[in-house]
């Protein structure tokens, strides 16, 4: 699907809301020095739109980690006028209001993108009004270093957009996904053996925090790991336990918000699987709460975020049995 | 030079292991390599380079530096270095190889000198092995290194069902010494064949003629001042992988970990992308990406050749090419600047 008809009507469609003046930034990717290294980008004519903006299959990254950013600099710049405006009637009444800034930004997401951008305006990190969210279709993204289609992709969860404005191409659905096949594998181990899994994996970290940095479930203001009292700072980790501390707190932190999107393995340059860890987060979540899916839709309470008076007590293995026996929730 | 039958490699690398640490890039579960030690059944890697860079064996990630115990009120001042083993480094690359002399420069030839990073330098071997299929993302000619000639204690190729070998320094003629029973002499016909071969592909990749003509100390501020870092720096995560996998990234911060009867202190390899590199009591000189993302190309490209005879602090191994989450790299930045008409000094 994300050949080249589809990148010109991406691109015509883009130039044509550019300057109709319905948005004035668009969020995509940009051709690099060869196939397959594209790197995020922002776009803001039609112009670097022609020779620069491509979608293909190299276009993994999901691009609505930005939006937190870029939307917030759109409500600064609304937020001085306004400022300046009530400024200017405390010195005369009459002042005439200048008008605030409108801008708006395009971003193409994939289905599994919808997800992202779906969690990030529920927990409010967006501002949904700055956005026009196009969805766009995917077939499934190469993983640049094997030339292939990624693991991420093999086992998709769905096809379906859950939050757009526009769509180009067609709406697909909620795929039935072999993506906790490889968790299962590793609960079967026994505990030494999981253990020496995750070491080796573990092992080869270099804290270049690339899966935080990538992950849109982490937009916190100021990270834990940004704190040198936090005893976890951004640098290199001092031994194997801060180390293996490092990705337990952040997979804790973003459980029951983890959409699954892959970004975290995607980045890692080490190649660690980090999305087994977030996904044996939401398979035990949708064990012990029922069903559920973070980004798939604005409404459902997160089961993280609610409590019921049945709710098993995930914190210990014996809770989990006891659940089982009440048959799940 | 001296040659080995490439079947013999194992019996080799018992010799060398029988006397103290040998390392060798090994491939590993994820399907790339790291440098790995050798022990018995440990086979070779034949990628082209390992994910992090050789700079490890004498600026590991972390470091302990020394060690405050208290007693009551007086505190013991602990040195916790322990007689380092010699160690051999064996299939180091060119551009990883070349890197040594551009950290050397920084810790060990000039004041004050790191002895810390001088102890692993005078401990550790290195024998190189030159490269014979280059990637498409190698740049190492771009700044005069050969891959087919490199540097380091023992040089040496693998060509035509042996291994080559030429000691370049007096550490290499000890380890050569070390190994001679196992090795005869040979001319070094095949492997100038090999090189010529190996030039003439590095010489078709793509970035070994970028101009770097702009990347000097007279342009500095222009260069500081130009516009192009916004773009370039717009979706720059702030992660510290490029800096991480650099072998010329030689940055590090010092901290101190309470044991409880006293002090750690330790050192770690920290990166001019993170938020809080600059971070100092007063303020954070550098607060948005683009001022880190800035920092790490000036350093690369002009402030460290300004202070050492205009060599550019970047080996072209292409590691930051292959690791970038966004794929951002010193190659699209040099091109951008290049293609970049020039602005006035200290205007924007």
């Amino acid at each position: 699907m994300q050949d080249g008809k589809i990148t010109n009507q991406l691109l015509s469609r883009s130039k044509e809301l550019l300057s109709g003046g319905k948005v004035q930034i668009i969020i995509g990717w940009r051709k690099g020095l060869f196939d397959y290294d594209v790197t995020p980008s922002l776009f803001t004519t039609a112009e670097d739109l022609e020779n620069n903006f491509v979608y293909d299959e190299w276009c993994g990254a999901n691009l609505s980690k930005y939006l937190v950013k870029e939307t917030r600099k759109i409500e600064t710049a609304k937020d001085t006028v306004r400022m300046n405006n009530r400024m200017a009637k405390t010195k005369n009444p009459d002042a005439k209001d200048a008008p605030e800034p409108q801008t708006k930004i395009l971003v193409f997401l994939k289905p599994c993108d919808t997800y992202s951008f779906t969690e990030l305006l529920k927990e409010h990190r967006i501002n949904r009004e700055d956005v026009y969210a196009v969805g766009i279709p995917c077939d499934g993204m190469k993983d640049p270093a094997k030339k292939e289609i990624s693991e991420r992709c093999t086992v998709c969860k769905s096809k379906k957009h859950v939050t757009y404005d526009e769509l180009i191409g067609e709406d697909g659905g909620v795929q039935d996904s072999k993506r906790f096949d490889m968790v299962e594998k590793i609960e079967g181990m026994t505990p030494d053996e999981r253990f020496a899994f995750w070491q080796g994996e573990l092992s080869r970290c270099i804290r270049c925090n690339a899966c935080r940095d990538i992950c849109p479930a982490c937009t916190c203001e100021h990270c834990i790991f940004d704190n040198p009292n936090s005893g976890a700072s951004q640098k290199v980790a001092a031994d194997d336990f801060e180390e293996s501390m490092y990705h337990i707190i952040r997979a804790w932190h973003v459980a029951g918000r983890c959409t699954d999107c892959g970004e975290c393995s995607r980045v890692c340059p080490q190649n660690i699987p980090l999305h087994l860890l977030n996904r044996k987060f939401i398979k035990d979540i949708n064990e012990l709460y029922g069903p559920y899916t973070a980004g798939s839709d604005m409404e459902t309470k997160p089961p993280m975020l609610t409590w019921t008076k049945n709710d098993a007590e995930p914190n210990v293995v014996y809770a989990r049995d006891k659940a089982d026996a009440q048959g799940g929730r | 030079m001296y040659t080995l039958p490439l079947s013999q490699l194992d019996t080799l690398f018992e010799t060398i292991g029988a006397n103290g640490p040998l390392y060798i890039p090994v491939d590993n579960t994820s399907g790339k390599a790291d440098f790995k030690r050798w022990e018995k059944g440990v086979r070779m890697s034949s990628a082209l380079k390992t994910v992090r860079s050789a700079k490890d064996f004498f600026f590991p990630k972390t470091e302990n530096l020394v060690n405050f115990r208290m007693n009551g009120k007086k505190i013991e001042v602990e040195d916790p270095r322990k007689e380092l083993e010699d160690f051999v480094v064996f299939g180091v690359r060119a551009c990883d190889a070349a890197s040594f002399a551009i950290v050397d420069d920084v810790y060990i030839n000039q004041k004050p000198v790191d002895t810390y990073y001088k102890n692993r330098r005078e401990h550790g071997t290195v024998v190189t092995l030159a490269c014979t299929e280059p990637a498409q993302t190698c740049f190492c000619e771009l700044y005069d290194i050969d891959a087919s000639d490199p540097k380091g204690d023992v040089s040496a190729w693998i060509t035509d069902g042996s291994v080559y070998f030429r000691s370049n320094t007096d550490k290499g003629s000890r380890l050569i010494d070390g190994i001679k029973i196992l090795l005869k002499e040979n001319d070094a016909k095949t492997v100038e064949t090999q090189q010529s071969e190996t030039r003439e592909k590095v010489s078709k990749l793509p970035f070994v003629n970028l101009d770097l003509s702009k990347y000097s100390g007279d342009k500095m501020l222009a260069l500081f001042n130009s516009k192009v870092w916004d773009n370039l720096s717009e979706t720059c995560l702030g992660c510290g992988t490029c800096t991480y996998v650099c072998p010329t990234c030689m940055c590090f911060d010092v901290r101190s970990f309470d044991t409880g009867d006293g002090i750690k202190q330790f050192r770690c390899w920290d990166s001019c992308m993170y938020s809080d590199f600059t971070k100092m009591a007063a303020a954070n000189p550098r607060l948005t990406q683009k001022e880190r993302f800035r920092q790490r190309f000036m350093h690369k490209l002009v402030y460290y050749p300004m202070e050492h005879n205009g060599v550019k602090s970047c080996v072209g191994c292409g590691r930051c090419l292959e690791s970038c989450p966004i794929h951002m790299n010193i190659v699209k930045v040099i091109k951008t600047i290049n293609e970049t008409p020039d602005q006035p000094e200290g205007g924007r």
